[in-house]
């Protein structure tokens, strides 16, 4: 097994854009990602894509092979393969990438993300991604996805004494970071009242503990670590991975409150660093909800079960906190292109370890996390990362 | 026909309730008057989720709740109904399945306007003592549908019940039933149209009453009775003055009629009204008692029943399922917008 | 389309009728029924039992649902809980009958049967469980 680094990190602007098509979309990430790297385009050995639901949003399967294609890549006849685990597929297809290379198999990989989801009418995008919900038990009985979600919140209210007010300081919070990036869907600011007095979805969550419907491509360059200073001067290393599965109806749980598949993947990817929760400076989490948001730093290990909610009121997750969680402002602000989040999520923590995140660079960024879900919690996978 | 009878009784009559007068004010008339002239103060409203297939498997469930039979010992189910909820594919194969009886079953769903549930009740009876079936179970279930603004739209109503029909463990004997058919269009629905049409003031005398009086008069001939040998008496309440109408022209009194007229609370449920009726004098009954129902369908025909209470009634677990008059009282008022979204008034695309 | 009518079928049983399974070897009972018991594998291999719930069981968790799919969208805003049934398997499920405000975790319920949804104004309708407060007996 050797050790994987990311040389190149690309992405698109996230937003509702209308211009671009998915094909579009995703050239433009995976170029950005190529020119950064310093590789050419003869050195890509294999490339994976991260797509939810193509079919569905823009009727279109066999992605893989269409990427490779839009990319002009087809004449070299790489090996070009679409990974699906709904909101997990970028993050999914990064790890795939990485036991490519990790194996030897590969030496240099391209991994996108994409998710065109505008295309399709608003009811049509929410029905759309409750598939990743259990369809014939959960789905079918009127449950949506944000619905599956606010259980969540109902139970961790009940038990933990979470309150709406600490859901809506998530939501603030990840817009004041989403305000200082420039591609991030929304670039404004919101307050406490606008998120607390927010239409509700599904009660208790309102418009402003949901993330939205986005538009947008990311895409990463892995490298081999031992190669990876050919190309690249400051490559980030893959120091852990790990993933997890669990029942894909919320109500199958062993604990409602607690994701699972998130503790077994970021135990993986702990004992692979060789690091404990303690040495982590930032991570980008999958806030596709707020309470996702609360859960996420508990099952991390950052804080215990429980305490998710005083977390964020201690402001101990804000950009000058001591863990800064989702700097790039996190699924709510910057926007949530399904299959490209968790691409998303690993350029960010990449650019903050090389000290290029401008005005929301952490201090002393050395090593990030990223944490990626699908569904209601049936798929998780982490990454660490650390300047190599 | 001795020791052929209902086993057991279920009904279900849905929540939710409008006044007379809220409709009335809708459309610019006076509620008072109207409730007052149609006997009827208010009427049952089925949720977004109900249909006579619910309704059905409802009551269907509460009989089985109060008897010990085994459903897969049903050998038949016939439900009577306006509103089934396909034109094609009978509601009697949903409830079969809803309460294991399913798969040795003979199933038809029925249609005569109002009577189609007591139709059932005939039916079963007959399959019973032709030794063809050990129980059968008929329904009579509706979520009836009148056009907007139109005079039936204060009755027309939801509700239904439901008779296990056998010859072991017999609460009430059926004694004597039959019929007085005639064409007489009175009230009807075209194929493929939403709502009935009806024949105003025709479809009093030469329709209701007419078919009523005569069934009852064949029915107390056949088994050599008067209104007095009995204790109770159901007929049709298609509203709230014409049973009370025809039991005096029949010579039964107000007090007779009185446990089985549930329509001033809850509307005309068209295919369930005569039997939910019965299903409330069942929830009184004593051994001995004897109660005469007909029913009336308009097109036209009435089924007349004389039936005797047994002594296995006191083992009927009746408190195992809601009374009718339960149902009655247990409701929550809705206005006309919930009323039009409920009962499909809004056409959605 | 029509075209999900064979999937809907197949599900009939646990749709009206809530049959899940019980495992023949620990006697775990599992709603939806499962074709192996997750704990002892290959013991339950054709040792899986039909077992009926009751239709009992107890909120532990709800969400009051106010943006609907479109199939839904009449009924908004509807209660969706999670409900643990009296046997230990856990529902999602709408409740009904009562006014939102009344559910509450910890609320006694029992399954109804209702429509659930219709592949059109000329699809099939989908029949099946719905939970309403137990009136406790």
């Amino acid at each position: 097994m050797r050790d994987v680094a990311v040389i190149g990190v690309g992405l698109t602007k996230f937003g509702e854009l209308w211009d671009k098509s998915f094909r579009q979309l995703i050239s433009e990430a995976g170029a950005k990602a190529i020119f950064d790297s310093g590789i050419e385009g003869k050195d890509i050995d294999a490339m994976y894509v991260g797509s939810m639901s193509s079919g569905r949003f823009v009727g279109q399967e066999h992605v893989g092979a269409l990427v490779a294609d839009t990319s002009g890549f087809s004449f070299m006849h790489i090996p070009a393969t679409r990974v699906e685990g709904a909101c997990a597929s970028g993050g999914l297809a990064v790890r795939e990438g990485y036991f490519s290379i990790a194996s030897g198999i590969n030496d240099i990989v391209v991994v996108g993300g994409i998710e065109k989801m505008n295309d399709v009418g608003g009811s049509s995008a929410t029905e759309t991604l409750a598939t990743a919900a259990d369809q014939e038990w959960e789905a079918f009985f009127g449950a949506t996805f944000p619905g599956l979600y606010a259980l969540i919140a109902t139970r961790h209210m009940h038990e933990y004494g979470t309150t709406k007010e600490q859901l809506a300081q998530v939501a603030v919070k990840n817009h004041k970071n989403g305000a200082l990036n420039p591609y991030a869907q929304y670039q404004k600011e919101i307050t406490i009242e606008q998120a607390m007095n927010a239409t509700t979805v599904a009660y208790p969550l309102g418009l402003m503990d949901c993330s939205p419907v986005t538009d947008g491509a990311a895409s990463v360059v892995l490298c081999a670590a031992e190669k990876a200073r050919e190309y690249c001067q400051k490559p980030i290393k893959i120091i852990g991975s790990g993933q997890g599965s669990d029942t894909l109806a919320l109500h199958s749980r062993r604990d409602v409150c607690t994701l699972d598949a998130t503790v077994h993947a970021a135990n993986m990817a702990y004992k692979q660093a060789n690091i404990t929760p303690k040495d982590i400076d930032l991570a980008e989490v999958h806030d596709c909800f707020t309470i996702a948001e609360i859960c996420a730093i508990e099952d991390l290990g950052f804080v215990n079960k429980g305490e998710g909610g005083k977390a964020i009121e201690n402001k101990i997750t804000t950009l000058d906190g001591t863990l800064p969680v989702n700097t790039s402002g996190g699924l709510k602000s910057k926007g949530h292109p399904v299959g490209a989040t968790g691409v998303a999520q690993i350029v960010e923590i990449v650019t903050q370890l090389r000290g290029e995140a401008d005005r929301r660079q952490v201090k002393d960024a050395r090593i990030g996390m990223t944490h990626n879900v699908g569904g209601s919690g049936a798929t998780c996978v982490v990454h660490i990362m650390e300047e190599a | 026909m001795e020791d052929i009878g209902i086993v057991s009784y279920g009904s279900y009559i849905p929540k939710f309730r409008i006044k007379t007068e809220d409709i009335a004010s809708v459309w610019g008339k006076d509620g008072a008057t109207i409730a007052r002239g149609l006997g009827i103060q208010e009427k049952s409203v089925p949720s977004i989720d109900q249909d006579t297939a619910t309704i059905s498997v409802e009551a269907a469930r509460a009989a089985l709740k109060r008897c010990t039979i085994d459903p897969q010992d049903i050998g038949a189910i016939y439900i009577g109904s306006e509103s089934h909820p396909y034109a094609v594919k009978p509601t009697g194969t949903i409830v079969g399945e809803a309460i294991g009886a399913t798969p040795n079953l003979m199933v038809a769903d029925y249609e005569f306007a109002c009577k189609a549930g007591t139709a059932g009740v005939q039916s079963c009876t007959a399959m019973v003592k032709a030794d063809l079936i050990k129980f059968g179970l008929a329904i009579g279930a509706d979520t009836s549908q009148a056009a907007p603004g139109d005079a039936l739209e204060f009755s027309a109503s939801a509700g239904g019940a439901a008779f296990i029909i056998g010859r072991d463990q017999v609460i009430a004997d059926i004694n004597h039933t039959s019929s007085f058919t005639t064409d007489t269009p009175d009230f009807w629905r075209r194929a493929e149209r939403k709502y009935p049409s009806h024949g105003g003031r025709f479809t009093g005398a030469p329709a209701y009453f007419k078919h009523i009086t005569n069934c009852a008069q064949q029915i107390m001939e056949a088994a050599g009775t008067k209104p007095q040998d009995y204790s109770f008496a159901i007929f049709h309440q298609p509203n709230g003055k014409f049973p009370v109408k025809v039991a005096k022209m029949l010579g039964f009194t107000y007090d007779q009629i009185k446990q089985g007229l549930i329509v001033p609370f809850i509307g005309n449920t068209y295919s369930g009204a005569s039997l939910v009726g019965l299903a409330s004098v069942l929830d009184v009954a004593k051994p001995g008692d004897r109660i005469f129902l007909t029913s009336y369908g308009s097109g036209a025909g009435s089924d007349g029943f004389d039936i005797t209470v047994t002594e296995e009634i006191l083992n009927l677990k009746r408190d195992k399922a809601p009374s009718v008059m339960y149902m009655v009282n247990d409701k929550e008022y809705i206005d006309y917008g919930k009323y039009a979204k409920h009962t499909d008034l809004l056409y959605w695309e | 389309m029509n075209s999900n009518v064979a999937r809907f079928w197949r599900q009939i049983p646990q749709r009206y009728n809530l049959i899940g399974n019980q495992c023949g070897s620990c006697n775990k009972i599992f709603f939806p029924p499962r074709e192996l018991c997750p704990y002892c594998r290959r013991k339950s291999m054709e040792n899986m039992h039909p077992y009926q719930l009751s239709g009992k069981g107890e909120v532990i968790t709800y969400t009051i649902i106010h943006v609907g799919p479109e199939d839904f969208e009449e009924q908004v805003p509807y209660p969706i809980a999670i409900i643990k049934m009296d046997e230990g398997p856990q529902i999602t499920g709408q409740i009904v009958d009562c006014d939102y405000h009344e559910v509450e975790i910890g609320m006694k319920v029992e399954s109804t049967f209702r429509r659930i949804q219709e592949d059109g104004y000329t699809g099939a309708i989908y029949y099946g469980y719905k939970f309403k407060k137990c009136n406790g007996d």
